[in-house]
Protein backbone atom coordinates (compact mmCIF):
# COMPACT_ATOMS: atom_id res chain seq x y z
CA UNK A 1 0.00 0.00 0.00
CA UNK A 2 1.48 3.24 -0.57
CA UNK A 3 1.87 5.96 1.17
CA UNK A 4 -0.76 8.28 0.46
CA UNK A 5 -3.42 5.53 0.07
CA UNK A 6 -5.75 6.52 2.58
CA UNK A 7 -7.97 2.88 1.04
CA UNK A 8 -7.50 -0.02 -0.99
CA UNK A 9 -9.98 -2.44 -2.44
CA UNK A 10 -9.36 -4.91 -4.53
CA UNK A 11 -12.12 -7.60 -5.94
CA UNK A 12 -14.22 -6.40 -3.26
CA UNK A 13 -17.24 -9.14 -3.88
CA UNK A 14 -20.52 -9.31 -1.13
CA UNK A 15 -24.29 -10.73 -1.81
CA UNK A 16 -26.85 -11.38 -0.02
CA UNK A 17 -28.27 -15.01 -0.98
CA UNK A 18 -28.61 -15.19 -4.30
CA UNK A 19 -28.72 -11.47 -4.96
CA UNK A 20 -25.03 -10.68 -5.75
CA UNK A 21 -24.69 -6.35 -4.02
CA UNK A 22 -20.99 -5.71 -5.11
CA UNK A 23 -19.16 -7.69 -7.46
CA UNK A 24 -15.69 -7.77 -7.63
CA UNK A 25 -14.44 -4.04 -7.44
CA UNK A 26 -11.28 -2.75 -7.30
CA UNK A 27 -10.78 1.13 -6.03
CA UNK A 28 -8.66 2.85 -4.01
CA UNK A 29 -9.32 6.29 -2.23
CA UNK A 30 -5.79 8.61 -1.75
CA UNK A 31 -5.30 10.64 1.23
CA UNK A 32 -6.84 13.88 1.83
CA UNK A 33 -9.47 13.60 -1.12
CA UNK A 34 -12.78 13.46 -1.46
CA UNK A 35 -14.30 10.57 -2.81
CA UNK A 36 -18.01 10.00 -4.22
CA UNK A 37 -19.53 7.04 -4.55
CA UNK A 38 -22.68 7.53 -7.07
CA UNK A 39 -25.23 5.03 -8.70
CA UNK A 40 -29.02 4.62 -8.92
CA UNK A 41 -30.54 2.85 -6.07
CA UNK A 42 -29.63 -0.32 -5.53
CA UNK A 43 -26.60 0.16 -6.84
CA UNK A 44 -24.60 -1.37 -4.06
CA UNK A 45 -23.24 1.87 -2.17
CA UNK A 46 -24.22 1.53 1.09
CA UNK A 47 -22.72 -2.73 0.88
CA UNK A 48 -19.79 -1.04 -0.09
CA UNK A 49 -19.37 1.59 1.82
CA UNK A 50 -20.49 -0.69 4.99
CA UNK A 51 -17.57 -3.15 4.36
CA UNK A 52 -15.06 -0.33 4.02
CA UNK A 53 -16.23 0.60 7.62
CA UNK A 54 -15.99 -2.83 9.29
CA UNK A 55 -20.27 -3.14 9.79
CA UNK A 56 -20.32 -5.84 6.66
CA UNK A 57 -18.28 -8.50 6.30
CA UNK A 58 -17.21 -8.72 2.58
CA UNK A 59 -17.79 -12.47 1.11
CA UNK A 60 -14.01 -12.47 -1.01
CA UNK A 61 -11.94 -9.51 -2.04
CA UNK A 62 -9.30 -7.52 0.28
CA UNK A 63 -10.02 -4.44 1.99
CA UNK A 64 -7.52 -2.23 3.88
CA UNK A 65 -8.48 1.56 5.45
CA UNK A 66 -5.61 3.19 6.87
CA UNK A 67 -3.74 0.15 6.60
CA UNK A 68 -6.06 -2.43 8.48
CA UNK A 69 -8.47 -5.06 7.75
CA UNK A 70 -12.06 -3.75 8.56
CA UNK A 71 -12.64 -7.30 9.77
CA UNK A 72 -9.97 -7.79 11.96
CA UNK A 73 -9.05 -4.90 13.51
CA UNK A 74 -12.39 -3.23 14.01
CA UNK A 75 -11.65 -1.64 17.07
CA UNK A 76 -8.78 0.13 16.67
CA UNK A 77 -10.37 1.19 13.05
CA UNK A 78 -13.40 2.78 14.63
CA UNK A 79 -10.88 4.89 16.72
CA UNK A 80 -9.65 6.77 14.26
CA UNK A 81 -12.76 6.92 11.11
CA UNK A 82 -15.92 8.86 11.26
CA UNK A 83 -19.24 7.24 10.08
CA UNK A 84 -22.31 8.58 9.24
CA UNK A 85 -24.98 6.16 7.99
CA UNK A 86 -27.75 6.03 5.73
CA UNK A 87 -29.50 4.30 8.32
CA UNK A 88 -29.28 5.01 11.97
CA UNK A 89 -30.81 6.71 14.49
CA UNK A 90 -30.17 7.40 17.96
CA UNK A 91 -32.53 7.16 21.17
CA UNK A 92 -35.40 9.89 20.66
CA UNK A 93 -35.29 11.16 24.03
CA UNK A 94 -31.79 11.60 24.49
CA UNK A 95 -30.49 15.65 24.34
CA UNK A 96 -28.01 16.71 21.63
CA UNK A 97 -25.27 17.45 24.55
CA UNK A 98 -25.93 13.98 25.88
CA UNK A 99 -25.25 12.12 22.92
CA UNK A 100 -22.08 14.41 22.31
CA UNK A 101 -21.30 13.57 26.01
CA UNK A 102 -21.26 10.52 25.52
CA UNK A 103 -20.10 9.46 22.24
CA UNK A 104 -16.83 11.20 23.83
CA UNK A 105 -16.75 8.78 26.71
CA UNK A 106 -16.62 5.96 24.15
CA UNK A 107 -13.45 6.89 22.47
CA UNK A 108 -9.69 7.11 23.85
CA UNK A 109 -8.72 10.39 21.81
CA UNK A 110 -11.59 13.02 21.24
CA UNK A 111 -12.53 16.72 20.27
CA UNK A 112 -14.04 19.47 22.82
CA UNK A 113 -17.75 18.43 21.38
CA UNK A 114 -18.54 21.73 22.33
CA UNK A 115 -16.57 23.34 19.48
CA UNK A 116 -18.17 21.07 17.28
CA UNK A 117 -21.88 22.35 18.74
CA UNK A 118 -20.61 25.85 17.45
CA UNK A 119 -18.86 24.79 14.32
CA UNK A 120 -22.25 22.56 13.70
CA UNK A 121 -24.61 25.71 14.70
CA UNK A 122 -26.12 23.12 16.93
CA UNK A 123 -25.40 25.34 20.27
CA UNK A 124 -28.85 26.52 19.99
CA UNK A 125 -30.30 23.35 20.56
CA UNK A 126 -28.04 21.67 22.93
CA UNK A 127 -31.02 20.69 25.41
CA UNK A 128 -33.45 19.99 22.87
CA UNK A 129 -34.37 16.00 22.47
CA UNK A 130 -33.19 14.20 19.45
CA UNK A 131 -36.61 13.54 18.34
CA UNK A 132 -37.66 17.21 18.24
CA UNK A 133 -34.74 18.02 15.98
CA UNK A 134 -35.47 18.82 12.42
CA UNK A 135 -33.78 16.79 9.40
CA UNK A 136 -30.91 18.96 8.65
CA UNK A 137 -30.12 19.71 12.10
CA UNK A 138 -30.43 15.80 13.11
CA UNK A 139 -28.06 14.85 9.94
CA UNK A 140 -25.81 17.78 11.42
CA UNK A 141 -25.54 16.01 14.75
CA UNK A 142 -24.57 13.20 13.08
CA UNK A 143 -21.58 14.45 11.65
CA UNK A 144 -20.93 16.06 14.66
CA UNK A 145 -20.79 12.26 16.05
CA UNK A 146 -18.44 11.17 13.46
CA UNK A 147 -16.29 14.17 14.19
CA UNK A 148 -16.30 13.62 18.25
CA UNK A 149 -12.90 11.22 17.56
CA UNK A 150 -10.72 13.76 15.28
CA UNK A 151 -10.89 10.70 12.36
CA UNK A 152 -8.53 10.82 9.82
CA UNK A 153 -11.35 9.51 7.02
CA UNK A 154 -14.95 10.48 7.48
CA UNK A 155 -17.46 8.50 6.11
CA UNK A 156 -21.13 9.73 5.05
CA UNK A 157 -23.27 7.73 2.84
CA UNK A 158 -26.30 9.95 1.80
CA UNK A 159 -25.59 13.05 3.91
CA UNK A 160 -27.79 15.16 2.29
CA UNK A 161 -31.12 13.31 1.37
CA UNK A 162 -34.25 14.35 2.17
CA UNK A 163 -33.02 18.20 2.92
CA UNK A 164 -33.81 20.84 1.20
CA UNK A 165 -31.54 22.79 -1.21
CA UNK A 166 -30.80 25.36 1.35
CA UNK A 167 -30.07 22.76 3.83
CA UNK A 168 -27.93 21.01 1.79
CA UNK A 169 -25.73 23.52 0.87
CA UNK A 170 -25.24 23.86 4.30
CA UNK A 171 -23.99 20.70 4.61
CA UNK A 172 -21.75 21.17 0.98
CA UNK A 173 -19.56 23.92 2.87
CA UNK A 174 -19.24 21.84 6.28
CA UNK A 175 -17.95 18.92 3.91
CA UNK A 176 -15.75 21.28 2.16
CA UNK A 177 -14.65 22.11 5.63
CA UNK A 178 -13.87 19.05 7.28
CA UNK A 179 -11.89 18.11 4.18
CA UNK A 180 -9.93 21.15 4.63
CA UNK A 181 -8.93 20.42 8.09
CA UNK A 182 -6.71 17.68 6.51
CA UNK A 183 -9.37 14.51 6.48
CA UNK A 184 -10.14 12.07 4.16
CA UNK A 185 -13.42 12.27 2.72
CA UNK A 186 -16.26 8.91 1.35
CA UNK A 187 -19.30 9.89 0.36
CA UNK A 188 -22.28 8.57 -1.78
CA UNK A 189 -24.82 10.20 -2.57
CA UNK A 190 -27.70 10.63 -5.25
CA UNK A 191 -26.81 14.04 -6.29
CA UNK A 192 -24.99 14.44 -9.92
CA UNK A 193 -24.76 18.14 -8.70
CA UNK A 194 -23.44 17.25 -5.13
CA UNK A 195 -20.81 14.82 -6.36
CA UNK A 196 -19.52 17.16 -9.09
CA UNK A 197 -19.45 20.18 -6.85
CA UNK A 198 -17.77 18.26 -3.96
CA UNK A 199 -15.59 15.44 -4.45
CA UNK A 200 -12.33 15.21 -6.64
CA UNK A 201 -12.86 12.14 -7.98
CA UNK A 202 -16.47 10.13 -8.78
CA UNK A 203 -17.07 6.68 -9.10
CA UNK A 204 -20.06 5.12 -10.48
CA UNK A 205 -21.37 1.87 -9.99
CA UNK A 206 -24.67 0.61 -11.34
CA UNK A 207 -25.99 -3.51 -10.46
CA UNK A 208 -22.73 -3.18 -8.05
CA UNK A 209 -20.18 -2.92 -10.60
CA UNK A 210 -17.80 -0.24 -11.55
CA UNK A 211 -19.05 1.78 -14.71
CA UNK A 212 -16.29 4.68 -14.13
CA UNK A 213 -13.98 6.37 -11.85
CA UNK A 214 -12.06 9.83 -12.84
CA UNK A 215 -12.47 13.31 -11.56
CA UNK A 216 -15.62 15.17 -12.24
CA UNK A 217 -13.97 17.67 -15.02
CA UNK A 218 -12.10 14.67 -16.90
CA UNK A 219 -15.62 12.40 -16.91
CA UNK A 220 -17.70 15.16 -18.53
CA UNK A 221 -14.69 15.77 -20.62
CA UNK A 222 -14.13 12.18 -21.76
CA UNK A 223 -17.96 11.70 -22.94
CA UNK A 224 -17.20 14.89 -25.52
CA UNK A 225 -20.46 16.44 -24.63
CA UNK A 226 -21.70 19.76 -26.62
CA UNK A 227 -21.26 22.96 -24.92
CA UNK A 228 -24.43 25.08 -26.24
CA UNK A 229 -24.45 29.17 -26.44
CA UNK A 230 -27.40 30.64 -26.32
CA UNK A 231 -28.81 34.34 -27.11
CA UNK A 232 -31.18 36.28 -28.77
CA UNK A 233 -31.01 39.35 -31.44
CA UNK A 234 -32.63 41.93 -32.37
CA UNK A 235 -33.62 42.59 -36.63
CA UNK A 236 -31.97 41.04 -39.17
CA UNK A 237 -28.53 40.52 -38.09
CA UNK A 238 -26.32 38.04 -40.63
CA UNK A 239 -25.03 35.07 -38.23
CA UNK A 240 -23.70 32.80 -40.78
CA UNK A 241 -20.55 34.10 -40.11
CA UNK A 242 -20.33 32.08 -36.85
CA UNK A 243 -19.76 29.06 -39.44
CA UNK A 244 -16.31 30.62 -40.36
CA UNK A 245 -15.02 29.89 -35.99
CA UNK A 246 -13.07 26.87 -36.08
CA UNK A 247 -14.65 25.85 -32.82
CA UNK A 248 -18.54 26.30 -34.19
CA UNK A 249 -19.69 23.12 -35.52
CA UNK A 250 -23.65 24.03 -35.88
CA UNK A 251 -25.42 27.38 -35.72
CA UNK A 252 -29.24 27.63 -35.75
CA UNK A 253 -31.94 30.37 -35.17
CA UNK A 254 -35.76 29.79 -33.98
CA UNK A 255 -37.45 32.90 -34.20
CA UNK A 256 -35.19 36.07 -32.66
CA UNK A 257 -33.03 33.01 -30.58
CA UNK A 258 -29.68 31.88 -32.06
CA UNK A 259 -27.88 28.58 -30.41
CA UNK A 260 -24.45 27.96 -31.55
CA UNK A 261 -23.15 24.69 -30.21
CA UNK A 262 -19.51 22.70 -30.45
CA UNK A 263 -17.33 20.29 -28.41
CA UNK A 264 -14.34 22.73 -27.69
CA UNK A 265 -14.24 24.09 -24.79
CA UNK A 266 -13.00 27.60 -26.54
CA UNK A 267 -16.03 27.84 -27.66
CA UNK A 268 -17.32 30.44 -25.79
CA UNK A 269 -14.24 32.45 -25.82
CA UNK A 270 -14.54 32.56 -29.57
CA UNK A 271 -18.03 33.27 -29.77
CA UNK A 272 -18.00 36.07 -27.13
CA UNK A 273 -15.10 37.98 -29.27
CA UNK A 274 -16.92 37.54 -32.35
CA UNK A 275 -19.74 39.15 -31.42
CA UNK A 276 -18.09 42.13 -30.31
CA UNK A 277 -15.68 42.10 -33.08
CA UNK A 278 -18.32 42.51 -35.84
CA UNK A 279 -20.47 44.63 -33.48
CA UNK A 280 -23.50 42.67 -33.45
CA UNK A 281 -26.13 43.73 -30.70
CA UNK A 282 -27.08 41.09 -28.46
CA UNK A 283 -29.16 40.24 -25.11
CA UNK A 284 -30.16 37.63 -22.61
CA UNK A 285 -26.60 34.87 -23.64
CA UNK A 286 -26.50 32.09 -21.54
CA UNK A 287 -24.22 29.46 -22.31
CA UNK A 288 -25.53 25.35 -21.35
CA UNK A 289 -22.43 23.04 -20.11
CA UNK A 290 -22.36 19.29 -19.74
CA UNK A 291 -22.92 18.26 -16.81
CA UNK A 292 -22.41 14.81 -14.58
CA UNK A 293 -25.75 14.22 -15.60
CA UNK A 294 -25.22 13.54 -19.03
CA UNK A 295 -22.27 11.73 -17.93
CA UNK A 296 -24.27 9.54 -15.78
CA UNK A 297 -27.22 8.84 -18.54
CA UNK A 298 -25.37 8.15 -21.25
CA UNK A 299 -23.26 5.57 -19.41
CA UNK A 300 -26.02 3.99 -17.71
CA UNK A 301 -29.34 4.38 -19.71
CA UNK A 302 -30.92 5.77 -17.16
CA UNK A 303 -32.04 9.13 -15.60
CA UNK A 304 -30.75 8.77 -11.83
CA UNK A 305 -33.62 9.35 -9.40
CA UNK A 306 -34.12 12.96 -7.84
CA UNK B 1 -14.64 1.39 32.14
CA UNK B 2 -15.55 5.79 31.74
CA UNK B 3 -17.65 4.83 28.86
CA UNK B 4 -19.47 2.03 31.07
CA UNK B 5 -19.71 4.03 33.29
CA UNK B 6 -21.35 7.37 31.06
CA UNK B 7 -23.23 4.31 29.35
CA UNK B 8 -25.01 3.56 32.84
CA UNK B 9 -25.77 7.48 33.47
CA UNK B 10 -27.55 8.14 30.16
CA UNK B 11 -29.70 4.81 30.38
CA UNK B 12 -30.45 5.40 33.42
CA UNK B 13 -31.86 9.47 32.42
CA UNK B 14 -33.28 7.39 29.54
CA UNK B 15 -35.52 5.14 31.81
CA UNK B 16 -36.69 8.05 33.80
CA UNK B 17 -37.90 9.92 30.51
CA UNK B 18 -39.82 6.41 29.45
CA UNK B 19 -43.72 6.99 31.32
CA UNK B 20 -44.42 2.90 30.84
CA UNK B 21 -41.67 1.31 32.45
CA UNK B 22 -41.51 4.21 34.89
CA UNK B 23 -44.80 3.41 35.77
CA UNK B 24 -44.80 -0.04 36.34
CA UNK B 25 -41.88 0.08 38.28
CA UNK B 26 -42.65 2.80 40.63
CA UNK B 27 -46.20 3.66 40.26
CA UNK B 28 -47.87 0.55 40.13
CA UNK B 29 -47.11 -0.95 43.18
CA UNK B 30 -47.87 2.05 45.05
CA UNK B 31 -51.72 2.09 43.85
CA UNK B 32 -51.53 -1.47 44.56
CA UNK B 33 -50.51 -0.83 48.28
CA UNK B 34 -52.90 2.23 48.91
CA UNK B 35 -56.16 0.08 47.88
CA UNK B 36 -55.16 -3.21 49.06
CA UNK B 37 -53.66 -1.34 52.66
CA UNK B 38 -57.08 0.89 52.30
CA UNK B 39 -59.16 -1.87 51.85
CA UNK B 40 -57.88 -4.42 54.81
CA UNK B 41 -54.92 -2.18 56.81
CA UNK B 42 -52.61 -4.07 58.05
CA UNK B 43 -54.46 -5.71 61.34
CA UNK B 44 -53.22 -9.40 62.13
CA UNK B 45 -55.23 -12.11 60.39
CA UNK B 46 -55.36 -15.37 60.26
CA UNK B 47 -55.82 -16.01 56.75
CA UNK B 48 -52.08 -14.98 57.03
CA UNK B 49 -50.86 -16.33 59.57
CA UNK B 50 -50.98 -13.91 61.71
CA UNK B 51 -49.60 -11.14 59.90
CA UNK B 52 -51.25 -8.14 57.92
CA UNK B 53 -52.24 -7.54 54.70
CA UNK B 54 -49.68 -5.02 54.23
CA UNK B 55 -47.04 -7.39 55.82
CA UNK B 56 -47.56 -9.68 53.35
CA UNK B 57 -48.01 -7.61 50.38
CA UNK B 58 -44.67 -5.78 49.92
CA UNK B 59 -43.22 -8.96 49.52
CA UNK B 60 -45.46 -9.91 46.43
CA UNK B 61 -45.56 -6.40 44.74
CA UNK B 62 -41.71 -6.69 45.00
CA UNK B 63 -41.95 -9.71 43.05
CA UNK B 64 -43.70 -7.94 40.65
CA UNK B 65 -41.41 -5.12 40.15
CA UNK B 66 -38.87 -7.87 39.26
CA UNK B 67 -41.34 -9.61 36.57
CA UNK B 68 -41.92 -6.26 35.12
CA UNK B 69 -38.17 -5.58 34.81
CA UNK B 70 -37.15 -9.04 33.46
CA UNK B 71 -39.90 -9.24 31.30
CA UNK B 72 -41.25 -5.80 29.71
CA UNK B 73 -38.24 -3.49 30.65
CA UNK B 74 -35.75 -5.43 29.06
CA UNK B 75 -37.57 -6.96 25.99
CA UNK B 76 -38.86 -3.47 24.91
CA UNK B 77 -35.30 -1.53 25.36
CA UNK B 78 -34.02 -4.23 23.42
CA UNK B 79 -35.86 -4.69 20.74
CA UNK B 80 -36.25 -0.47 20.30
CA UNK B 81 -32.44 -0.40 20.36
CA UNK B 82 -32.75 -2.97 17.18
CA UNK B 83 -35.39 -1.68 15.46
CA UNK B 84 -34.11 1.72 15.48
CA UNK B 85 -31.41 1.14 14.17
CA UNK B 86 -29.56 2.44 17.56
CA UNK B 87 -27.40 -0.79 17.68
CA UNK B 88 -26.21 0.05 14.50
CA UNK B 89 -24.83 3.38 15.47
CA UNK B 90 -22.80 2.06 18.11
CA UNK B 91 -21.46 -0.46 16.39
CA UNK B 92 -19.41 1.97 14.41
CA UNK B 93 -17.37 3.08 17.31
CA UNK B 94 -14.96 1.46 19.16
CA UNK B 95 -17.71 0.12 21.85
CA UNK B 96 -18.45 -3.33 22.66
CA UNK B 97 -22.26 -3.87 22.39
CA UNK B 98 -21.64 -5.57 26.00
CA UNK B 99 -21.49 -2.81 27.15
CA UNK B 100 -24.37 -1.21 26.38
CA UNK B 101 -26.59 -4.45 27.66
CA UNK B 102 -24.28 -4.57 30.95
CA UNK B 103 -25.44 -0.51 31.71
CA UNK B 104 -29.15 -1.56 30.96
CA UNK B 105 -28.87 -4.44 33.55
CA UNK B 106 -27.37 -2.34 35.50
CA UNK B 107 -29.73 0.91 34.96
CA UNK B 108 -33.33 -1.72 35.33
CA UNK B 109 -31.77 -3.81 38.70
CA UNK B 110 -31.30 -0.24 40.41
CA UNK B 111 -34.79 0.67 39.21
CA UNK B 112 -36.02 -2.82 40.33
CA UNK B 113 -34.52 -2.12 44.16
CA UNK B 114 -35.42 1.59 44.27
CA UNK B 115 -39.18 0.52 43.23
CA UNK B 116 -39.15 -1.93 46.46
CA UNK B 117 -37.37 0.54 48.35
CA UNK B 118 -40.33 3.12 47.53
CA UNK B 119 -42.38 0.99 48.20
CA UNK B 120 -41.36 -0.30 51.99
CA UNK B 121 -40.56 3.49 53.21
CA UNK B 122 -44.36 4.28 51.83
CA UNK B 123 -46.01 1.25 53.85
CA UNK B 124 -43.82 1.84 57.16
CA UNK B 125 -44.64 5.64 56.74
CA UNK B 126 -48.05 4.72 56.32
CA UNK B 127 -49.66 1.44 56.99
CA UNK B 128 -46.92 0.49 59.66
CA UNK B 129 -44.87 -2.25 57.61
CA UNK B 130 -43.32 -4.69 59.70
CA UNK B 131 -40.38 -6.96 58.48
CA UNK B 132 -39.54 -10.33 60.28
CA UNK B 133 -36.23 -11.70 58.33
CA UNK B 134 -32.64 -10.91 58.05
CA UNK B 135 -32.18 -8.08 55.20
CA UNK B 136 -29.48 -9.88 54.11
CA UNK B 137 -30.95 -13.30 53.30
CA UNK B 138 -34.02 -11.05 51.54
CA UNK B 139 -31.21 -8.86 49.47
CA UNK B 140 -29.38 -12.14 48.73
CA UNK B 141 -32.94 -13.94 47.29
CA UNK B 142 -34.40 -10.57 45.64
CA UNK B 143 -30.65 -10.66 43.45
CA UNK B 144 -31.31 -14.27 42.87
CA UNK B 145 -35.03 -13.12 41.83
CA UNK B 146 -33.56 -10.61 39.39
CA UNK B 147 -31.00 -12.63 38.22
CA UNK B 148 -33.66 -14.89 37.09
CA UNK B 149 -36.59 -12.78 35.70
CA UNK B 150 -33.92 -10.80 33.87
CA UNK B 151 -32.66 -14.04 31.77
CA UNK B 152 -36.27 -14.77 30.82
CA UNK B 153 -36.40 -11.85 29.45
CA UNK B 154 -33.15 -11.88 27.34
CA UNK B 155 -35.21 -14.79 25.98
CA UNK B 156 -37.91 -12.82 24.68
CA UNK B 157 -35.12 -10.52 23.34
CA UNK B 158 -33.79 -13.52 21.08
CA UNK B 159 -37.15 -14.37 19.67
CA UNK B 160 -39.03 -10.96 19.46
CA UNK B 161 -38.01 -8.77 16.58
CA UNK B 162 -39.48 -5.69 16.96
CA UNK B 163 -40.38 -3.09 19.93
CA UNK B 164 -44.13 -3.44 19.16
CA UNK B 165 -44.21 -7.26 19.32
CA UNK B 166 -42.24 -6.79 22.06
CA UNK B 167 -45.13 -4.87 24.08
CA UNK B 168 -47.38 -7.12 23.31
CA UNK B 169 -46.03 -10.32 24.36
CA UNK B 170 -44.28 -9.12 27.24
CA UNK B 171 -47.77 -7.49 28.54
CA UNK B 172 -49.45 -10.75 27.90
CA UNK B 173 -47.06 -12.96 29.99
CA UNK B 174 -47.22 -10.19 32.06
CA UNK B 175 -50.35 -10.12 33.40
CA UNK B 176 -51.76 -13.44 33.83
CA UNK B 177 -48.15 -14.36 35.80
CA UNK B 178 -48.99 -11.49 38.22
CA UNK B 179 -52.24 -12.10 38.90
CA UNK B 180 -52.21 -16.08 39.50
CA UNK B 181 -48.62 -16.26 40.89
CA UNK B 182 -49.76 -14.16 43.92
CA UNK B 183 -47.49 -11.16 43.27
CA UNK B 184 -51.09 -8.83 43.47
CA UNK B 185 -53.77 -10.99 44.99
CA UNK B 186 -53.00 -13.19 47.63
CA UNK B 187 -52.35 -16.84 46.72
CA UNK B 188 -53.97 -17.74 49.82
CA UNK B 189 -57.16 -16.13 48.77
CA UNK B 190 -57.58 -18.07 45.51
CA UNK B 191 -59.86 -21.38 44.64
CA UNK B 192 -57.64 -25.08 45.12
CA UNK B 193 -57.58 -25.05 41.34
CA UNK B 194 -56.17 -21.93 40.22
CA UNK B 195 -53.05 -22.52 43.02
CA UNK B 196 -52.73 -25.87 41.72
CA UNK B 197 -51.64 -23.89 38.28
CA UNK B 198 -49.71 -21.28 40.27
CA UNK B 199 -47.03 -24.14 40.25
CA UNK B 200 -46.46 -23.68 36.51
CA UNK B 201 -45.86 -20.05 37.31
CA UNK B 202 -42.03 -19.21 37.16
CA UNK B 203 -43.22 -16.15 38.86
CA UNK B 204 -44.36 -18.12 42.20
CA UNK B 205 -41.44 -19.07 42.83
CA UNK B 206 -40.07 -15.40 43.44
CA UNK B 207 -43.38 -14.50 45.23
CA UNK B 208 -42.66 -17.54 47.50
CA UNK B 209 -39.00 -17.25 48.16
CA UNK B 210 -38.94 -13.66 48.92
CA UNK B 211 -42.47 -14.00 51.34
CA UNK B 212 -40.36 -16.62 53.40
CA UNK B 213 -37.19 -14.57 53.83
CA UNK B 214 -39.64 -11.60 54.59
CA UNK B 215 -40.46 -13.69 57.93
CA UNK B 216 -37.49 -15.18 58.61
CA UNK B 217 -37.58 -18.16 56.99
CA UNK B 218 -34.38 -20.09 56.16
CA UNK B 219 -32.35 -20.89 53.04
CA UNK B 220 -32.35 -25.03 54.01
CA UNK B 221 -36.34 -23.96 53.89
CA UNK B 222 -36.51 -22.74 50.28
CA UNK B 223 -34.61 -25.15 48.50
CA UNK B 224 -37.48 -25.68 45.88
CA UNK B 225 -37.70 -22.32 45.17
CA UNK B 226 -33.62 -22.14 45.01
CA UNK B 227 -32.83 -24.24 42.20
CA UNK B 228 -36.31 -23.55 40.06
CA UNK B 229 -34.88 -19.45 39.84
CA UNK B 230 -31.20 -21.03 39.30
CA UNK B 231 -32.21 -23.40 36.74
CA UNK B 232 -34.34 -20.74 34.95
CA UNK B 233 -31.00 -18.34 34.88
CA UNK B 234 -28.95 -20.65 33.25
CA UNK B 235 -31.51 -22.00 30.72
CA UNK B 236 -32.14 -18.64 30.17
CA UNK B 237 -28.54 -17.75 29.67
CA UNK B 238 -27.79 -20.68 27.07
CA UNK B 239 -31.12 -19.85 25.05
CA UNK B 240 -29.92 -16.16 24.88
CA UNK B 241 -26.28 -17.37 23.72
CA UNK B 242 -27.82 -19.30 20.73
CA UNK B 243 -30.54 -16.75 20.03
CA UNK B 244 -29.40 -13.05 20.71
CA UNK B 245 -29.09 -11.34 17.72
CA UNK B 246 -28.31 -7.68 17.14
CA UNK B 247 -29.83 -6.45 14.42
N1 LIG C 1 -28.95 -6.65 4.50
C1 LIG C 1 -29.37 -6.95 3.25
N2 LIG C 1 -29.99 -8.13 3.01
C2 LIG C 1 -30.41 -8.45 1.76
N3 LIG C 1 -30.26 -7.66 0.69
C3 LIG C 1 -29.66 -6.48 0.86
C4 LIG C 1 -29.19 -6.07 2.15
N4 LIG C 1 -28.64 -4.84 2.02
C5 LIG C 1 -28.76 -4.52 0.73
N5 LIG C 1 -29.36 -5.49 0.03
C6 LIG C 1 -29.62 -5.48 -1.43
O1 LIG C 1 -28.37 -5.30 -2.08
C7 LIG C 1 -28.49 -4.39 -3.15
C8 LIG C 1 -27.55 -3.23 -2.94
O2 LIG C 1 -27.99 -2.50 -1.83
P1 LIG C 1 -27.27 -1.21 -1.24
O3 LIG C 1 -27.99 -0.81 -0.02
O4 LIG C 1 -25.82 -1.47 -1.13
O5 LIG C 1 -27.54 -0.17 -2.43
P2 LIG C 1 -27.40 1.41 -2.41
O6 LIG C 1 -26.62 1.75 -3.63
O7 LIG C 1 -26.88 1.89 -1.13
O8 LIG C 1 -28.91 1.85 -2.62
P3 LIG C 1 -29.66 3.16 -2.08
O9 LIG C 1 -29.31 4.23 -3.04
O10 LIG C 1 -31.09 2.79 -2.16
O11 LIG C 1 -29.20 3.41 -0.70
C9 LIG C 1 -29.95 -3.99 -3.21
O12 LIG C 1 -30.58 -4.75 -4.20
C10 LIG C 1 -30.48 -4.32 -1.85
O13 LIG C 1 -31.84 -4.70 -1.92
MG1 LIG D 1 -27.54 3.15 0.27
Amino acid sequence: MQKDTAIQVEKLHKSYGKLTAVQDISFSVRKNEIFGIVGPNGAGKTTTIECLEGLRSPDKGLVRVLGLDPQKNRRSLHERIGVQLQESRIASQIKVWEVLDLYTALYSRTVDYKDLLEKLQLSQVRSRFYSRLSGGQKQRLFIALSLINDPEIVFFDELTTGLDPQARRVIWDLVREVNESGKTVVLTTHFMEEAERLCDRVLIMDHGRIITLDSPENLVKKLGAEHKIIFSIKGRVQIESFNELATVEKVSVFRDKVTISGKDQRLLADVVNHLIERRIPYYDLQTQQPNLDDVFISLTGKEIRK
Amino acid sequence: MRSLLKLTWVEAKLFFREPQALFFTLIFPLILLFVYGGVYGNKSNPMFGGFGMVDVSVPSYTAMIIATSGLISISVIVATYREAKILRRFKATPLSPLHLLTADVIVIFFMTAVGMMLLVVVAKLVFGLRFFGNALSFAGAFVISCASFFSLGFILCGLIRTARTAQIVSMALFFPMILLSGATIPIETMPEYIRNYARFIPLTYVVKLLKGFWFGDSWSQHQTELVVLTVMFVVGLLITAKTFRWE
